[in-house]
């Protein structure tokens, strides 16, 4: 068990279900977060603001379902090494942008660069491989395949998925082996290390969002998106959740993840974007945010703000 | 009433070869259905286009039997992809569409008039099979002899098929148990749950699905040829949408996903089918009346033991949706 102040205020109801301690110690701000911060601070908070060193940039996105605009989105730059939240109302076109994105969508007009190289017209099984990886809203976890086999599916170049190799088991049985033991690295860092051999479908609806988020990571990712990873999650494993993002950069991760709570998004974003209608209204350090009265214009008229506005 | 020899009859066809290439033609479905969730309802058509391949070479080609695997392979594969092609990207119920519309086209050109010259019309192909009978001489087998013990007797011409039949089940169900535990059929087995996550962690689903579809289909394709030794001639009527559904009812009652489950499932089927059948035809020696009601005759027994397999296959789904040896585990997770 962590001390106490490794986690914040919330830890103490954290620390009474041993489930859910933070998996990192992470001291109260890592040298990653610094390094993050300190790169963004002397970016302007407005729409579409040019990052220092930018892993995803995109441009000009629109995404139109017959009459609805879901993604107008002109210009968005995600800084590497950086925790950046998307926040926006419900139907702003947050999941939309990340489907197109991630390829499981195709945009009307635009263009975006991972890691400098283009993306766009990229498959989604394609992105993978490039370090781009994303979660669901609504969670994927293969409820059939125990928890281990969904985390080992997530490795990528594997030798055995060829459908020769798979017949001679002498030609996978040590790469499965190496894989084997990075998930269950991997499974006890978040937790479920007791769930190995269980079925994902017996999994709750919060264990199944942290399954989902390991196996993202054993694909090797640079920039992990994450869509509503806390989405009906409790909130003493959300402190824990809160944790492993935050790992994630201090691994050298970028992360860019959907939220509707405020009060993680101030807690562990370094930038937050905010669309609304399809557009970027604001941008800014979460404190920028919640000062901005676009921000709480767009969230007033749908009452999702009761946490920002407590902010103020 | 001679219940010993309803039982022998059925035990007979446990082994027998009606049961050999049903399993043959399950264990290549269950790639498609059972592992990748492909909804193929035409697997007669991949086991037409096996038959064929060896049917064509001797009659038709006029070049040496063996070819034939290889042309029967290639006529699988194209049929997969023909298949394949327009509907893997798309939801799984145009699959089954068009699978079985395949399956039924390829019945329809082989038995045409037009195509009589490369597929023998109505009238199928024949002497063929010869080569084949050969090997089984030269391995001492004398085709017109009797072989066996108890009620286990076959003429020398039967025994033949059946070896080469099983050890042909025993090579697929070994390939396909292989494949399954390898990371390849741990991809298949995401994709019949969720395309989109095996897609969002880099695997091209849509080549996993065209593999499975091609390889499941080259495995029924060798089910028809086995059909064709067996018989020493291709019938097109063979390959009716009748044999899909019984291979399916076969699979199903073993356990989908199973190796163990397609294989015994259509040895079951066949059991059950057999003692059913001669169990009524015993039964029902003279019509059964009440007054001037003909309330079933002997002619009627055909189509009222696929009534009765009917009603158990609707009583397995209810109290056993995973089959005999289906994993009771998995299912219990279904829809949630
Ligand atoms: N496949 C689709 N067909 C038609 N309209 C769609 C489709 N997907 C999204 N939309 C519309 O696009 C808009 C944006 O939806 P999207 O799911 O991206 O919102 P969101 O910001 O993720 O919302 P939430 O916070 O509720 O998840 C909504 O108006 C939605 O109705
Ligand atoms: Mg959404």
């Amino acid at each position: 068990m962590l001390p106490s102040d490794a986690t914040g205020p919330a830890s103490p109801a954290a620390a009474d279900d041993p489930g859910v301690d933070a998996p990192l110690a992470t001291a109260a701000e890592s040298d990653a977060a610094r390094r993050a911060r300190a790169a963004l601070a002397g970016v302007a908070p407005e729409p579409g603001a040019a990052k220092p060193d930018p892993i995803l940039t995109a441009a000009g996105i629109r995404r139109a379902f017959g009459g609805i605009v879901a993604v107008d989105v002109e210009r968005v730059e995600v800084q590497r090494g950086s925790i950046t939240a998307l926040i926006g109302p419900n139907g702003a076109g947050k999941t939309t942008f990340f489907n197109l994105l991630t390829g499981f969508d195709k945009p009307d007009t635009g263009t975006w660069s991972f890691d400098g190289k283009d993306m766009a017209g990229v498959a989604p099984h394609r992105m993978a491989a490039r370090g781009m990886v994303r979660t669901f809203q609504l969670t994927k976890s293969l409820t059939k395949l125990p928890v281990i086999e969904n985390m080992k599916l997530g490795a990528t170049g594997q030798k055995g998925e060829k459908w020769w190799n798979g017949l001679i088991p002498g030609t996978w049985k040590q790469q499965e082996a190496e894989i084997e033991a990075r998930a269950d690295q991997l499974l006890q860092r978040f937790k479920l290390d007791h769930m190995r051999d269980e079925y994902a479908g017996a999994l709750s609806g919060g264990q199944r969002k942290l399954l989902e988020m390991a196996r993202a990571l054993m694909t090797d990712p640079t920039l992990v998106m994450l869509d509503e990873p806390m989405a009906g999650v409790n909130p003493a494993l959300k402190q824990s959740l809160n944790a492993h993002v935050k790992g994630l950069r201090d691994e050298g991760m970028t992360v860019l993840f959907v939220e509707h709570d405020m009060d993680m998004v101030h807690d562990i974003s370094d930038w937050v974007i905010v669309m609304a209608e399809g557009r970027v209204i604001a941008e800014g350090t979460p404190d920028d945010i919640s000062s901005n009265p676009a921000v709480i214009d767009a969230y007033l008229g749908m009452h999702q703000g009761r946490s920002l506005l407590e902010d103020l | 009433m001679d219940i010993g020899a309803v039982l022998e009859t059925a035990i007979l066809q446990f082994i027998g070869f009606n049961a050999c290439y049903y399993a043959i033609a399950a264990i290549g479905l269950n790639v498609q259905f059972g592992y990748a969730g492909l909804l193929n309802f035409g697997q007669a058509g991949f086991m037409a286009a096996g038959a064929y391949g060896l049917g064509q070479t001797v009659q038709i080609f006029e070049i040496s039997l063996w070819w034939g695997l290889l042309i029967g392979i290639g006529y699988a594969t194209f049929l997969g992809l023909l298949m394949g092609v327009p509907t893997l990207r798309l939801r799984s119920d145009y699959l089954a569409i068009v699978t079985i519309a395949s399956a039924e086209i390829v019945r329809l050109v082989v038995r045409s008039v037009k195509f009589r010259g490369q597929f023998g019309g109505t009238d199928g192909l024949t002497g063929f099979a010869r080569a084949y009978q050969q090997v089984g001489v030269d391995l001492g087998l004398d085709l017109a002899g009797q072989y066996g013990f108890w009620i286990f007797t076959f003429s020398g011409r039967n025994l033949w098929n059946l070896i080469v039949g099983w050890t042909l089940v025993a090579i697929f169900g070994t390939i396909v148990w292989l494949l399954m535990r390898s990371p390849w059929g741990r991809v298949l087995k995401a994709i019949r749950e969720d395309e989109d996550a095996v897609r969002s962690l880099g695997k091209n689903v849509y080549s996993y699905k065209m593999q499975a579809l091609i390889l499941g289909g080259v495995i029924g394709s060798f089910a028809g040829m086995m059909l064709a030794l067996g018989n020493a001639t291709v019938q097109p009527d063979n390959f009716s949408r009748d044999l899909t559904f019984f291979v399916l009812t076969g699979l199903v009652l073993g356990g989908v996903a199973k190796v163990t489950g397609s294989i015994v499932g259509p040895m079951l089927f066949w059991f059950i089918y057999s003692f059913l059948d001669s169990f009524l035809r015993q039964l029902i020696d003279k019509p059964v009346r009440i007054g001037d009601f003909t309330l079933i005759q002997s002619t009627d027994v055909g189509v009222v033991v696929f009534m009765i397999m009917g009603v158990l296959l609707v009583l397995l789904m209810v109290y056993r949706p995973q089959g005999l040896f289906g994993n009771r585990k998995e299912m219990a997770f279904e829809g949630r």
